[in-house]
């Protein structure tokens, strides 16, 4: 464990930035990454400029550059979240249809999202509450959780009113199944794969206590503190 | 070959009642506002819209459906801060809602473009929108089938046109326009510029004037207003 992660471990739980800080130091160099609407995109603050990570965003554009200020915000150039944004040098624009050939076909490394749940086998529930006045709206999240080679989400380990979100099955309605190989959250990374999952790092608890707190899902201790 | 007209009202003025109109843009980047607005002058009514979204504020798209002219919406992603127009007439049960994954509705616009009679895709598979689709295993992955999608008109919001009618785009801009001008049966685009034939590079056209029936020139149309949120 570096110096950094043992701070972090002891430290308690994390906020949503340092989670985001704990994705973006797990993603290769040279990468290509989606980083989905909410959450995730706090990721991209964490990239070193070196990192040769190259960001796609779904609404058609690779090499997207950070958030777009004052002179710089043009609404022709915004990212899947329709906010404004830049182009680095080298970025490339294509049409929809060629932006989810880049998920589907499986040429993108690593895709981070939001989720509602996660379930032990890997299931995302992340576009619909399922509640019968809600509006659905699906957007790019189901061609999202199987595009990449990678999907990561990043989430809250609990809802406001301390329900667990990483659970034995989904309640909500699923966006795809056996997608996720991991979870980030303020208290843990786990590791989903090969119907395990594997506490790969705490923050501020244990695994026992974690187990405690997520009734049906199975903890493998892989922190190497056991 | 490619028709030049004058103005927006022109463009849009073979569109009747009860037809099919794909309308470019992701939220308001690419959105045709010009030739939206006047297709709302038209009048016709009754109408199918193909988009990403259900309209944002209350120009455009989100001017159409608040007008009452769209009597069923495909899309993906109808749900947003700003779609108070769309809100309204689906809670009024007044407007029908065909939700699509985005990466299903793009390549069933390609694949009705493309003259194919469907595909098999991984995406919304084992979900609420794959129900009663049929389905197969191909190399031991899981697949929906998925029907192409066409359309009796488009509108596209592209850059520049050539005298072909051949079209480059603007950044972001582009997203479903490329695709949507294959698979109308007349397709309406709205350009910043028209250059004379052989001012655009070849080398650089992104959709080929074959797609495209009319053009329209408005040089006062601005880069995509802004947008309240997702």
């Amino acid at each position: 464990m570096t110096d950094e992660a043992a701070t972090l471990s002891a430290a308690g739980p994390l906020t949503r930035d340092e989670v985001a800080r704990v994705v973006a130091r797990d993603i290769p160099s040279g990468s290509y990454v989606n980083l989905g609407i909410g959450l995730p995109t706090k990721v991209a603050n964490h990239l070193e400029p070196d990192s040769g990570v190259v960001l796609h965003t779904e609404n058609g554009m690779l090499g997207m550059g950070p958030e777009a200020h004052g002179d710089e915000v043009d609404h022709d150039l915004i990212n899947a979240g329709k906010i404004p944004v830049t182009e680095l040098p080298g970025a490339a624009y294509f049409h929809h249809a060629d932006s989810f050939a880049m998920m589907r076909g499986g040429h993108l490394d690593i895709c981070v999202l939001g989720a509602y749940q996660v379930s032990a086998g890997g299931d995302l529930a992340n576009w619909h509450t399922g509640r019968p006045d809600d509006i659905p709206a699906v957007g790019g999240a189901m061609d999202l959780a199987l595009g990449a080679k990678q999907t990561f989400v990043m989430m809250d380990l609990f809802t406001r009113s301390g329900e667990p979100k990483l659970v034995p099955s989904c309640t909500y309605p699923l966006t795809g199944l056996a997608c996720v190989s991991r979870v980030y959250t303020e208290r843990a990374v786990f590791l989903l794969g090969d119907g395990q999952v594997r506490v790969r790092q705490t923050f501020g608890t244990n695994v026992a206590d974690l187990q405690a707190g997520l009734p049906g899902v199975e903890l493998v201790d892989a922190t190497g503190r056991a | 070959m490619t028709q030049f007209v004058a103005d927006p009202d022109e463009a849009v003025a073979g569109i009747g009642d009860g037809v099919s109109v794909m309308i470019g843009g992701f939220g308001t980047a690419g959105q045709p506002v010009e030739l939206i607005e006047a297709l709302v002058r038209s009048g016709a009514r009754d109408l199918t819209v193909v988009n990403n979204n259900a309209g944002n504020g209350d120009v455009g798209l989100a001017a159409l459906i608040g007008a009452g002219r769209v009597r069923k919406i495909i899309c993906s992603f109808p749900r947003q801060s700003d779609s108070h127009h769309f809100d309204a007439k689906y809670r009024a049960g007044e407007i029908e809602l065909e939700l699509v994954p985005q990466g299903n509705l793009a390549e069933r616009i390609r694949a009705g473009g493309a003259g194919l009679g469907g595909f098999f895709t991984p995406t919304g598979y084992g979900t609420l929108l794959a129900e009663g689709r049929e389905t197969r295993e191909i190399g031991g992955r899981h697949y929906v089938f998925e029907l192409p999608l066409t359309a009796d008109f488009a509108l596209v919001k592209a850059h520049r046109a050539d005298g072909m009618g051949n079209l480059t785009y603007r950044k972001t801009a582009r997203n479903f326009g490329p695709v949507m001008a294959t698979a109308a049966r007349h397709t309406i685009v709205q350009v910043a510029q028209v250059v004379p034939t052989g001012g655009i590079d070849p080398e650089v056209v992104v959709t080929p004037g074959i797609f495209v029936d009319t053009v329209v020139e408005l040089p006062s149309a601005q880069p995509a207003p802004e947008e309240d949120g997702q």
